[in-house]
């Protein structure tokens, strides 16, 4: 429709030919007789988005991928990572590393906000590029159908936490170990180095007070609201796969134990990344 | 009115509203059928149906439609008369719908009809941002929620359910499909018939079609002995609405979100649409469902194609 097939067209024709094609193809689909999985994902809008996400995930941010070789070929499988920078570009990064650097090319599907339904354009742009309303019954279903999910278990805390907490996690949710255990699902850490650093902001709270929000970032350089991220350098690091034991129905303070685990090996990461970095911008 | 049968021992099977186009798709599939003896019922003719078929034009409220009944030899009863005119005044939608389906589920159970299927629809559901893409039978039905109008067929829908605890005799089925296409004249495929059809600007859900040939015959499935439960039932697939759209050669118009309601309202007061409002809600968000127990318990698969589903909305039905 209209401006998704406006924007396939103004990018196929300026992009020069690359290997995104080949990769589109290779994306192991559930589709139905016109191209589309349950879910609104196509390959051809896939395409167009993996030109622009492929330009800013090579030359943007020039981003460096460490430890793809734990990204499973196929079968189901959960990141879970930090989450950071006020934009969401640390989802987009993830997932063109995953498409991008494996030699089989994988569809990360990331559960959106809840509101995004209700915004024009982006309500099914987002799921004609494979990403999803964020359920815990859309997981589970996925998961089932062996594909990859991404989750951010710090939410909205981690997004929007300001400049001053970087590479803090904020607390993790438990919902993520619960469904990881019901659908018998292993667990790749991912560590994001760059993110914090893309929108430092300042958190102005009499300002989120009055417009109702829960934060109101304000960053040091127009338009002062974060809306276009720094060029920083991404750095991700993908950890070895993680099991989780136990009973998805087990009380809070049984699964916290293993939260935490996964909790720790990503800061332990992040510490690792961070000491190996030289320069936040190159 | 039945005639000189050579085996009039067949099975009785009521089916209100046979009359509608529905109606007559399932008499017509249930006939071909020959396992049943067909008794409509229906305030309106049936013109031109078989002679071997029954027809009773009277109220569902009526003492007239208990005397359908009375004589005990009712084998099963489909309810599908359903009244959606959203024009009727809400109070006579309301007696008609809801306390007309409780009349039927007394008779039904005073005469001992072994098996009650009514159909409902996934629109129960209701359209919302937050819904996940599919839902199953046990999701809440949310559709009153946001929509007035919905609010009779959440009410049958409960209603029948409870009927699952007041006769446990009976078999109840309900089944909720996704929008039926086809020659039929309800929401869906008037909607899909106009050219140009208006759209939201920015907004494109998947949706979930099916046939009406495939719901005829689910509900000749969900006569089988046995079968009782909540199902609902899924066309062949999931595609934008767009496509469907595109697929049926009309052209489209476009309009921003904030503009719609206000519009679509006016539009429906001059009597230009019979779309209420908040219909538009229907082409804005998710309203999907699960159907693999009607698969597993029903042994339902559609037999139509995605392709000709949607275009079977083009398609003039005869009888």
């Amino acid at each position: 429709m209209g401006v998704a097939d406006w924007l396939r067209r103004r990018v196929d024709r300026r992009a020069p030919p690359d290997d995104l094609g080949a990769r589109t193809r290779a994306l192991v689909t559930r589709r139905n007789e016109y191209g589309f999985d349950p879910f609104g994902f196509h390959p051809d809008h896939l395409h167009t988005a993996a030109r622009l996400a492929g330009w800013l995930y090579r030359s943007y941010f020039r981003a460096e991928a460490h430890g793809i070789e734990h990204v499973p070929a196929s079968g189901r499988v959960m990141f879970i990572a930090n989450h950071s920078g006020q934009l969401p570009f640390d989802g987009l990064v993830i997932g063109s590393a995953v498409f991008l650097e494996p030699p089989q090319p994988r569809l990360v599907r990331s559960m959106v906000e809840h509101f995004v339904p209700t915004v024009p354009f982006a309500s099914y742009l987002l799921s004609r590029w494979g990403q999803i309303t964020g359920t815990p019954e859309n997981c589970r279903r996925l998961l089932r159908q062996d594909e990859a999910i991404l989750v951010f278990p710090e939410g909205a805390r981690g997004i929007s936490k300001p400049f001053s907490k970087r590479y803090q996690l904020a607390p993790f949710g438990l919902g993520f170990a619960r469904l990881a255990l019901e659908t018998d699902t292993p667990i790749v850490p991912v560590a994001v180095i760059g993110a914090e650093e893309q929108a430092p902001a300042v958190n102005l709270r009499p300002l989120a007070r009055l417009f109702g929000a829960p934060s109101f970032p304000v960053v040091p350089y127009p338009p002062f609201v974060p809306l276009v991220p720094l060029p920083v350098k991404y750095r991700l690091y993908f950890g070895e796969p993680m099991r989780l034991t136990g009973d998805p129905d087990d009380d809070d303070e049984l699964l916290e134990d293993q939260v935490k685990a996964v909790r720790n090996r990503i800061q332990s990461m992040i510490h690792l990344g961070l000491q190996a970095r030289k320069h936040v911008f190159w | 009115m039945s005639s000189g049968d050579p085996q009039p021992e067949r099975p009785k099977v009521v089916v209100t509203g046979m009359s509608g186009r529905l109606g007559r798709v399932v008499a017509r599939h249930l006939h071909r059928d020959q396992r049943f003896q067909l008794v409509g019922l229906d305030r309106r003719p049936f013109s031109g149906r078989p002679k071997d078929v029954e027809h009773h034009e009277v109220d569902l409220r009526s003492k007239k439609a208990r005397d359908v009944f009375r004589a005990g030899d009712v084998a099963a009863l489909i309810h599908m008369g359903v009244m959606h005119d959203p024009r009727a005044s809400a109070a006579e939608l309301y007696s008609w719908n809801v306390s007309g389906t409780s009349k039927l589920l007394e008779y039904a159970q005073a005469y001992g009809v072994k098996k009650v299927v009514v159909l409902s629809s996934a629109n129960v559901y209701g359209p919302r941002p937050d819904n996940p893409q599919f839902l199953t039978e046990e999701a809440p039905l949310m559709a009153a929620q946001r929509f007035p109008q919905m609010r009779d067929l959440v009410e049958i829908d409960h209603l029948v359910s409870t009927f699952f605890w007041k006769a446990r005799e009976t078999e109840t089925v309900i089944l909720r499909p996704v929008h039926i296409l086809g020659g039929v004249h309800n929401a869906p495929s008037n909607y899909l018939r106009l050219d140009p059809i208006p759209v939201l600007l920015g907004f494109d859900p998947m949706v979930q079609v099916i046939h009406e040939r495939d719901v005829a015959s689910a509900l000749g499935r969900a006569l089988s002995p046995g079968i009782r439960g909540i199902f609902n039932l899924v066309g062949p697939g999931e595609v934008p609405l767009s496509v469907i759209i595109s697929e049926l050669g009309r052209r489209t118009i476009r309009i921003p979100h904030p503009l719609a309601r206000p519009l679509w309202a006016l539009a429906f007061r001059l009597g230009l649409s019979s779309y209420p409002v908040a219909e538009l809600d229907f082409i804005r968000y998710v309203c999907m469902v699960d159907g693999s127990r009607a698969e597993r318990e029903l042994g339902f698969r559609p037999r139509f194609s995605l392709r000709e589903t949607i275009l079977a909305v083009d398609e003039r039905s005869d009888w």
